[in-house]
């Protein structure tokens, strides 16, 4: 056996196999997943190295982490370049190793569980052969188009040539994963078995190493010059209708990169577009990293990693709407046993079918779908209360209707059992007047829709114990949510930043401004959604309620909105809101017209900015990259101009104040910059 | 002798077949009203010594369906869990088990009772189309196969009913309708008197549900989100004229039991917490009442309507009780002509004298006491939860009527009856 500091070469002496075990930094017991650092790198061609100077009959390489096989580059020392060059050397680097075990003159083999993520995936194909794990935690996948970069360490290249162009762009464009079946399907690994066959199934495989995998014919030729093309044409067709290139150019460089370039960076001049320098000299490509991080450091504040989910298994939740049955259905699927009461079945069932839709989807196996369902349990009578680790109140919008439920429930809680509400305006101190144990009282503050938003605001009333805080965070992460501490001021973080943006949207439509314009400014600005569409989605209702319990005196508020409601045009749910909705999709009328819309999406992204300075200032959020990470998480505020204060900050102050002073002196106090602009 | 305490009971409404597969399998069933059930209780379901469940057809992938249900109601990986089946009255051997292990001190605290989802009982292959598969998958080349191929004949794959050959005795070759059938020519039971007493049936069980008798039904929730809260074969139109117009569908033309006064094809599950005295105290229970002692008999199988006679007058006779010191009587209504050929069997001093060995009639039963909220032929028969739901049932009367004794029993197609004696608690 020879060992690195981060691998361990073993040969069977029967066979003359050899085994390769990445285990990143095993001195460190704390290091529990494998990442390619540039010194793992290099000590992977110390190996390759010591394998052609002493040749085995065949090779597997292997994880000795149980998490998974590896995690793909290490992303704190890629962030930590100073200059594109560091980054470009590093790149070449990977190429240079991975291009070695490819040329390895006998058969390899990667044995693959748990995670598979770009560098590992790349690893894996530069490798004869793939034999991948076959439950549901095993995932492959290239996702450097996340984070603004492409697979450069020859994922690129092999990918395609693998299993077809089709395939293969899909999956780097997209960034999503596949499991092993899928993986199978796809051509991507060669055999799936569970992981406690691996060392047997690698023998099998060495011993008499079948023909390395080819592509179907119908897959072979999207790699052809003239197919290439039109692929690729077809490809970029596909992403402009996600992502804009002068937003996003990632994807557009993967294609490129494929097409003319053979998916090798190294062959890619300086100056394109799709070289790596032009990438990371993107503004697009930093915001994106820095998300990336912010979003490990929200799952920070859950804990340790440990597992450990603040002492709770089984959550109580009280109202079954859309809001309160929804957070049972997640909590459910994420191995809690779940109570749901409502006043009656009748008010529960939907709930349950919906859940139900979810877990078909999410979990697919019927047996997992049937647990899920087994741990949700509709409870009229209230009985969990009295067994629950942490109740969620989730009723009207109420504070006295809210305290009376306090007062009833509270008596019957176990000790050292948290009660939370979902409540998205009322200050938390409010409700806890009356309580026993008002340090108990936290808020946890889900967004619509459940299944699809990954922030929670945690939200601290001045009352609310640091140890119920903390116990609430890694319930949160638990659930694989991103939870963000807040202080309890109205509309906490999200929806106070979300709502001035939303109401000048609404002013500008009732000055006379077609909706489809002031939509497609917001979409140009980044925005997944515009902003009177995003106001029919969410519900009309919803946004009043949120819009007044939020209006500062003196502001102009909008008219249209209030007459909607109360003529029950609630938006998508009712079938007409600001737009006709017909199955699910706002009818819009005519384009956005050739108008300028740089002015539009500026007039409507500042009052969120200036609301996100006032909340930095306040200390709502710990920092302002908290601050960030929240609104995109809570709203998907454009992802990449990096949240309101990045955006703020790559713009420029002065630009910025001076717009908004000339906004002021034609609209008013409400375009008046926060104090906090000084510090920021 | 040592007391069996009976804690807390719950039920599913009960679900009458219709031509497709119900919306739960005989698993969801039980899940179902064993969630709300252990939810409502001080201790943690994994504190159970053991799970008994009865069923008489559970599905092919729900094997040992009593370990499927502990382990989906979170009872945990250590409780251990068994399936008993005695045909109609396989909920009541699971409470009997239950109760005998209690006896015995082995266990303190169980979770039994029974569950069917008679409504996906399979279709079968017929045995020609079984040796013909069992051919086609022995037949190595193509000319083996083109060989088998053609002797392959439309016919084979007529499906066989399995809940028609389960509900058939296979020793006396006749249908349970039969049997019924049998049971009111020796009593002179008219099909009138059948009409009657079935109509009679629904009517208790409209004016119990009205009056609440029926809080041991929990409601459930299937995955499109329709919610089931009462037994749906109840009928508000079942009157006797209307039941006079339906044909015989067991002895064809000439027999008198009908679909409508037999017990109906249905879904469901009832399940009961039984308690040593030892874990009442334990976990500071409040028993709903006791099972103070049980019975097994058997007779005729072409008379097994007539079980619960030869199971409950031993029974009474030990404990030195009459069908007088009863306060509730819930015998399954398997038929009406049964339900009414027990009674009177229980009057005729022949059959007493010659059956079950006494000098005279046994005696009569208040009518008013006798199934007193009604019974299958209105609320149906998922035959393994029966056994279960007539002992709670019978404990539910108690405890709302203040009386102290009451017995529960079922006919068992093969030719037994089985019975439990119960006190308030």
């Amino acid at each position: 056996m020879q060992t690195w500091k981060h691998w361990r070469l073993e040969f069977s002496p029967e066979d003359s196999l050899a085994w390769l075990y990445f285990d990143k930094s095993y001195a460190d017991q704390s290091e529990t997943t494998n990442t390619f650092s540039s010194e793992a790198l290099r000590e992977l061609s110390a190996v390759c190295s010591e394998l052609k100077a002493r040749p085995p009959s065949g090779l597997a390489i292997l994880s000795a982490k149980e998490n998974g096989f590896a995690a793909g580059a290490d992303i704190d020392e890629f962030t930590s370049f100073k200059t594109p060059d560091e980054a470009y050397a590093m790149t070449v680097l990977g190429n240079e190793v991975f291009d070695d075990i490819a040329a390895l003159p006998f058969p390899t083999l990667a044995l693959i569980h748990g995670f598979c993520m770009g560098g590992g995936t790349e690893l894996a194909l530069a490798c004869c052969y793939r034999i991948m794990d076959d439950g549901p935690k095993s995932k492959m996948a290239l996702p450097e188009v996340m984070i603004g970069i492409v697979p450069g360490w020859g994922g690129a290249k092999r990918m395609p040539v693998l299993i077809g162009a089709a395939q293969a762009l899909d999956l780097m464009l997209t960034g999503r994963s596949v499991d092993g079946k899928k993986a199978l399907r796809m051509g991507l690994v060669d055999a799936v078995t569970p992981r406690r066959h691996f060392i047997n199934a690698a023998k099998t495989l060495l011993h008499k190493p079948p023909a390395p995998h080819q592509p179907a014919f119908k897959d072979a030729i999207t790699n052809w010059p003239v197919i290439r093309g039109i692929i690729a044409s077809q490809s970029r067709k596909q992403v402009a209708k996600r992502a804009r290139q002068d937003h996003y150019p990632a994807p557009y460089a993967i294609i490129d990169l494929w097409e003319n370039f053979g998916g090798d960076p190294r062959q890619v001049p300086r100056e394109s577009p799709s070289s790596l320098f032009s990438l990371a000299a993107h503004p697009t490509t930093a915001n994106l990293i820095r998300i990336f991080k912010l979003q490990d450091r929200m799952k920070a504040l859950g804990g340790d990693g440990s597992g450990k989910s603040g002492g709770i298994q089984h959550v109580h939740v009280i109202g079954a709407g859309v809001m309160g049955g929804d957070i049972a259905a997640w909590c459910a699927m994420r191995g809690l046993k779940v109570t749901l009461q409502d006043l009656e079945h009748a008010r529960i069932a939907p709930a349950i079918a919906r859940a139900a839709a979810l877990y078909k989807k999410r979990l697919k196996l019927p047996h997992l779908v049937q647990a899920a369902m087994d741990r949700l349990i509709p409870d009229v009578a209230g009985n969990g209360v009295a067994h629950c680790d942490l109740v969620i109140e989730a009723i009207v919008e109420n504070a006295d209707i809210k305290k009376t439920l306090y007062a009833a429930i509270e008596p019957r809680m176990r000790l050292g059992a948290i009660l939370a509400s979902n409540t998205s305006s009322i200050p938390l101190h409010e409700l806890s007047v009356g309580l026993m144990r008002p340090e108990c009282l936290v808020g946890i503050h889900f967004f619509n829709p459940v299944a699809q938003m990954m922030l929670v605001e945690i939200v601290e009333g001045a009352q609310t114990s640091a140890e119920v805080m903390k116990r609430a965070q890694a319930f949160v992460k638990k659930i694989d949510k991103l939870p963000l501490p807040v202080k309890s001021a109205p509309g906490f973080l999200v929806n106070r930043i979300l709502t001035p943006y939303m109401t000048e949207a609404q002013i500008m439509l009732e000055e006379g401004i077609p909706a489809e314009t002031i939509d497609a400014a917001a979409k140009e600005f980044g925005m997944p959604m515009g902003p009177i569409e995003l106001a029919d989605v969410v519900g009309l209702d919803v946004g009043l309620a949120v819009g007044t319990e939020l209006h500062k005196p003196g502001n102009p508020q909008p008219k249209k909105i209030q007459e909607l409601v109360a003529a029950k045009k609630l938006g998508k749910k009712s079938g007409e809101g600001f737009y006709n909705w017909i199955d699910g999709k706002a009818q819009k009328s005519h384009g956005s017209g050739t108008v300028d819309l740089a002015p539009l999406w500026m007039r409507m992204t500042l009052p969120a900015v200036n609301e996100a300075v006032a909340c930095v200032r306040e200390g709502i959020v710990a920092d302002a990259d908290l601050c960030d990470a929240g609104v995109i998480f809570g709203t998907g505020f454009a992802p990449h101009r990096g949240g309101p204060v990045q955006y703020l900050r790559s713009v420029g102050k002065e630009k910025l104040l001076a717009e908004m002073k000339v906004l002021e002196e034609k609209y008013g106090q409400r375009f008046t910059a926060d104090t906090g602009w000084a510090t920021i | 002798m040592k007391k069996v305490y009976v804690v807390d009971g719950a039920r599913t409404p009960f679900l009458k077949a219709k031509s497709k597969p119900g919306a739960f399998s005989s698993g969801d069933l039980a899940v179902g009203c064993g969630r709300p059930l252990l939810e409502r209780q001080a201790f943690s379901p994994m504190q159970f010594d053991e799970v008994i469940i009865g069923a008489a057809m559970p599905s092919a992938d729900e094997a040992n369906i009593g370990r499927v249900v502990s382990l989906r109601l979170g009872c945990g990986d250590k409780v251990p869990a068994w399936t008993v089946m005695r045909n109609c009255a396989s909920g009541m051997q699971a409470l009997d088990s239950a109760y005998m292990n209690i006896l015995a001190g082995k266990s303190h605290l169980v979770l039994a009772g029974g569950t069917d989802a008679m409504s996906h009982a399979p279709l079968l292959f017929g045995p020609k189309m079984v040796n013909w598969l069992a051919d086609w998958y022995g037949a190595k080349s193509f000319g083996q196969r083109a060989g088998v191929a053609v002797q392959f004949r439309l016919a084979y794959l007529a499906p066989v009913i399995a809940i028609l050959k389960g509900l058939t005795d296979p020793i006396v070759k006749l249908t349970m309708g039969q049997t019924a059938e049998i049971v009111a020519k020796r009593f002179g039971i008219t099909r009138q008197m059948m009409d009657a007493f079935a109509a009679d049936s629904h009517l208790r069980v409209l004016a119990g549900r009205a009056a609440g008798h029926f809080n041991e039904i929990e409601p459930i929730i299937d995955a499109n989100g329709h919610v089931y809260t009462e037994d749906d074969g109840v009928r508000t139109d079942s009157t006797p004229v209307r039941l006079a117009k339906l044909r015989p569908v067991f002895d064809k033309v000439y027999g008198n039991v009908t679909a409508g006064n037999s017990s109906q094809v249905t879904d469901g599950a009832a399940l009961l917490i039984l308690a040593s005295e030892e874990a009442v105290l334990k976990h500071n229970l409040k028993p709903l009442g006791a099972i103070i002692d049980s019975q097994w008999s058997a007779l005729d199988p072409s008379e097994m309507g007539l079980g619960p006679v030869h199971a409950i007058t031993p029974m009474l006779l030990r404990n030195g009780m009459t069908l007088q010191n009863l306060d509730a009587l819930e015998i399954n209504e398997a038929f009406a002509a049964q339900a009414l050929g027990c009674l009177a069997a229980w009057e005729s001093d022949a059959y007493c004298q010659e059956k079950l060995g006494l000098d005279k009639a046994f005696g009569a039963i208040d009518r008013e006491k006798f199934n007193v909220d009604g019974g299958a032929i209105a609320i149906g028969h998922p035959i393994g939860a029966s056994g279960a739901r007539v002992v709670l049932h019978a404990l539910k009367t108690l405890q709302r009527t203040g009386g102290s004794r009451a017995a529960a029993s079922l006919c068992i197609g093969g030719g037994q009856g089985g019975a439990m004696l119960l006190e308030r608690a």
